[in-house]
């Protein structure tokens, strides 16, 4: 089964609560058709808002508009949109079995029972659950209450499929296990997608953009790798991934800090501060033209080894090595960054 | 959403109607224990005559009504509270079948409480005639509700924990019971006090049976004004059951709120 | 250490038990012994019950009143409830303290609201006068009765209601509606199913206060024939105290039926008065 879906289109949508708390300040996002679109931030930056924006359980403040394809549906209630919206929850009702929930939505349209018994058998196999079939929702485990809720979202063939964190009540190796599984069914599918979720591994692995808020606002858009790589602000940096910073004085084509000299090409000069990622780190041997510093701290973690270290800036900074040996807190290390690395981002 | 809000308006209407219905009489009932003359409405002036006439010919009802709910009140205090105290404690098969039979006058008709009371204690004359016999139906039928009202409080907190610390600093059973016990369910006491009163004065089905024309109550002296009296009087009199409960009304309600308020905010500790 | 406090425990609960067994457990025996010492014996006197058409027929109106109440409640009720407490609007408190007002009136009380609605001057009368010019009178017939059951259940459903409709999990409405479901598939797939303990219970407790309900039918005296004032007049006016008795024991075995039938249905102790 594969549609294409949708694209998506949000025009100065904003959101104000009856109780006068902005939830969402005007924002314009655009979603490819078949697209996956991630929403990322932390809890209360409006990223479920947005996505009840676009589902329809939410009706955006005057002068927002709302549109499928060409179409505008502002007006529109959820019940008429035809999208598939998986809940954190789930919300599978507990007065039906597994087929019974999937089969809700052709319930509802009035389908003719063999076509609704087609299709359920359908989306069964397509989630691997066919053995579920008769079971009561209270009997499910958690994976697979995830599994009945997509396949009941997906059973009515929507426009778009919308996700509202669906494994964060999962535990984390369930949750690894099923991002897989979701990411080989929305390729498949093709599906225009919105995933919203406050993991950002999750995000990166997931979406082909990813739309990173806060506080209400877009912070960022872009693929992973530009989120990753370039973001667009402080917040975005420190919320993808891990970023050090370093303060210093830059001084002929070099940022002086505690720790030593590191060369920089950057423009300003006085007080600096650069931001970089622990795996833009290198240890070296000898102590020639790098940063000095003192492991605080290590963390073996099987693949790569974290340090903490200290007395390079004003600031402990956390670096990611290869090496396999034992660190011991104390001991002096030498450093190297990458100078392409280095970010200069304000707040 | 005009779907929406047509299906709320017709709600809203439906509401308001059923709303109507329960107190447009009661409006209607006290303004006609204000007014001069019924018939002619507002118009004829108001007046607390009514009201006089209804003190006059019934004074005694509401002193007995409130002389019994407040024993009615001490009594439950007295049987209730230990009671509790002790179905919280001893959770067995007997101390359960001890609650649900404590129910039982609540759960059968008052007039087959009376009844069985009549035909039981009939014969003591002096005991049939007095107040008290009375009396004995109201403890009856609201003991059930302080019981699960202060059971209620006592099973919330950790009563175990709370006495084997008083049992270590040396207090005896009385000394915990007065000290610990007693001070922690006093939000279940308050509250099985107004419910016990309010239900007291209120009560009709029991107390019509076991009345005397020298023991009436405020219901049953309703009873008879609404069967004898103009439309006026036994609406003024109406008017003097109101004012008695709205009080306690009141006072239940702001009593549930606070402590769901505070219950939300008590700290992780 | 439990054990020393068992003579206290036993002293605290003595004087409730004591009390209980003599006003209540002696009387309800007495009661059922009276109920069977009518000429023939237990059996002829319940026999009667049925066998006598006038008290047949006090039973079976009890019942199919109190039936009709129970469902005419239930469904102004839910409606009613259903709608406070998924709505927030000016005056919604001042509605609701409305509605639950008369759930402290006593059944003479709630019989006197029904005069006042129903009666020689009462408003639904006048208002038919202004529209149809017949005045209607119906206060004290089974209509006025009916009337009457329903004022004093509406506030007690329509709480039990509301507090199992904050219950409700929005994200299954919601994931309905997503599913394209309109408001009365929400209503029928949703609502009703998750709001089921409360109905049952709700209706069981309706039921069992309608049966048992004395005061309103007293106040709207005249012919009507309900099982609680059958019991009344054959005990105070005919002295027919056997026959009196074995009514009594036949509404207490219905009325806490169904009271039980509400336990099973809730899970907790509840109790109905009127």
């Amino acid at each position: 089964m594969s549609s294409a879906g949708v694209g998506i289109r949000l025009v100065g949508c904003a959101k104000t609560f009856a109780d006068g708390t902005r939830a969402v300040e005007p924002i314009d996002l655009e979603i490819r058709a078949g697209e996956t679109v991630a929403v990322l931030g932390p809890s209360g930056c409006g990223k479920t808002t947005t996505l009840r924006l676009i589902a329809g359980l939410e009706a955006p403040d005057p002068g927002g508009r709302v549109l499928f394809g060409d179409v505008d549906v502002t007006d529109l209630p959820i019940e008429r949109r035809n999208v598939g919206m998986v809940f954190q929850s789930y919300a599978l009702f507990p007065n039906m079995t597994v087929s019974e929930n999937i089969a809700y939505g052709l319930r509802v349209r009035r389908l003719p029972a063999a076509a609704q018994r087609e299709r359920v058998d359908e989306m069964l196999a397509m989630m691997q659950i066919g053995e579920l079939r008769h079971r009561r929702i209270d009997q499910l485990s958690g994976g697979q209450k995830q599994r009945v809720a997509l396949a009941r979202a997906l059973a009515v063939r929507p426009r778009a499929l919308l996700l509202d964190e669906p494994l964060t009540a999962l535990d984390a190796k369930l949750r690894e296990g099923l991002r897989v599984e979701i990411d080989t069914l929305l390729r498949r599918l093709g599906m225009t997608t919105v995933y919203v979720t406050h993991d950002q591994a999750e995000a990166m692995a997931l979406g082909d953009r990813i739309v990173v808020m806060s506080h209400g606002r877009v912070a960022q858009i872009g693929g992973p790798r530009d989120i990753y790589f370039a973001p667009a602000s402080r917040f975005v940096a420190d919320f993808v991934g891990t970023m050090n910073s370093l303060q210093g004085t830059s001084r002929d084509g070099a940022l002086e800090v505690t720790g030593g000299r590191l060369p920089w090409r950057g423009q300003s000069s006085g007080e600096v501060e650069v931001l970089f990622r622990p795996e833009s780190v290198t240890l070296v041997e000898s102590a020639e033209g790098s940063l000095t510093g003192r492991v605080l701290s290590s963390f073996f973690l099987g693949d790569r080894t974290r340090l903490v270290v200290e007395g390079v800036g004003r600031a402990p900074i956390i670096v990611e090595t290869a090496a396999s040996r034992e660190f011991k807190a104390g001991e002096s290390v030498y450093l190297k960054i990458d100078p392409h690395a280095l970010l200069v981002l304000d707040r | 959403m005009p779907r929406r809000s047509r299906a709320f308006a017709f709600q809203l209407a439906f509401t308001v109607l059923v709303s109507a219905f329960l107190i447009v009489p009661v409006g209607m009932s006290i303004t006609a224990g204000l007014t001069a003359n019924y018939f002619q409405g507002v118009k004829s002036g108001l007046t607390l005559r009514w009201v006089g006439e209804v003190w006059r010919l019934y004074r005694e009802t509401i002193f007995l009504s409130m002389t019994i709910a407040g024993t009615c009140l001490a009594l439950d205090l007295a049987l209730g509270v230990p009671a509790a105290y002790v179905l919280v404690r001893r959770q067995s098969r007997l101390t359960r079948l001890f609650e649900e039979a404590l129910v039982l006058p609540v759960a059968i008709p008052g007039l087959a409480t009376a009844l069985a009371l009549i035909l039981t204690y009939g014969v003591y004359r002096e005991f049939r005639t007095s107040w008290v016999f009375i009396l004995v139906g109201h403890v009856l039928f609201t003991l059930p509700f302080m019981v699960r009202s202060v059971l209620a409080v006592l099973s919330s907190i950790d009563l175990r924990t709370l006495e084997e610390s008083a049992r270590s600093l040396g207090a005896s059973f009385i000394q915990r019971f007065v000290g610990v016990v007693l001070p922690n369910c006093r939000g279940g006491i308050l509250a099985g006090a107004l419910m016990v009163v309010t239900l007291s004065i209120g009560e009709f089905n029991m107390t019509w049976m076991l009345h005397t024309p020298l023991t009436r109550t405020l219901p049953v002296g309703l009873a008879d004004s609404y069967a004898s009296m103009r439309l006026e009087i036994g609406s003024a009199y109406t008017i003097v059951f109101f004012v008695m409960i709205i009080p306690l009304l009141v006072a239940m309600q702001l009593l549930a709120r606070p402590r769901q308020h505070a219950a939300a905010e008590e700290p992780e500790s | 250490m439990e054990g020393r406090d068992r003579p206290y425990l036993v002293l605290f609960v003595l004087p409730a038990l004591v009390f209980f067994a003599a006003f209540f457990l002696l009387p309800m025996a007495r009661l059922v012994a009276v109920g069977g010492s009518g000429p023939g014996g237990a059996a002829a006197t319940y026999a009667a019950i049925i066998a006598t058409p006038r008290y047949f027929r006090s039973l079976v109106s009890s019942l199919v009143l109190s039936l009709l109440v129970t469902g005419a409640t239930l469904l102004i009720a839910g409606i009613a409830g259903l709608f406070l407490q998924r709505h927030r609007f000016p005056g919604r408190s001042l509605l609701v303290a409305m509605l639950t007002f008369p759930l402290a009136f006593p059944g003479v009380v709630v019989g006197f609201m029904v005069i006042m609605l129903a009666g020689r001057q009462g408003v639904i009368g006048e208002l038919f006068a202004l529209g149809t010019g017949q005045k209607v009178v119906f206060a004290y017939s089974m209509a006025g009765l009916f009337v009457g059951y329903l004022y004093f259940s509406i506030p007690r459903v329509i709480l039990t209601i509301m507090a199992a409709a904050e219950k409700l999990d929005a994200s299954l409405e919601e994931a309905a509606r997503s599913l394209g479901a309109r408001p009365w598939h929400v209503v029928r797939d949703v609502l009703i199913p998750a709001l089921r303990p409360a109905i049952f219970s709700s209706g069981a407790i309706c039921f069992a206060t309608s049966m048992g309900a004395f005061g309103t039918a007293f106040t709207l005296a005249t012919e009507i024939e309900v099982l609680p004032m059958t019991i009344y007049t054959e005990f105070t006016l005919r002295a027919n105290i056997a026959v009196a008795a074995a009514l009594s024991i036949v509404l207490g075995v219905i009325t806490w039926a169904g009271l039980a039938l509400a336990r099973t249905a809730a899970g907790s102790t509840v109790v109905a008065s009127a």
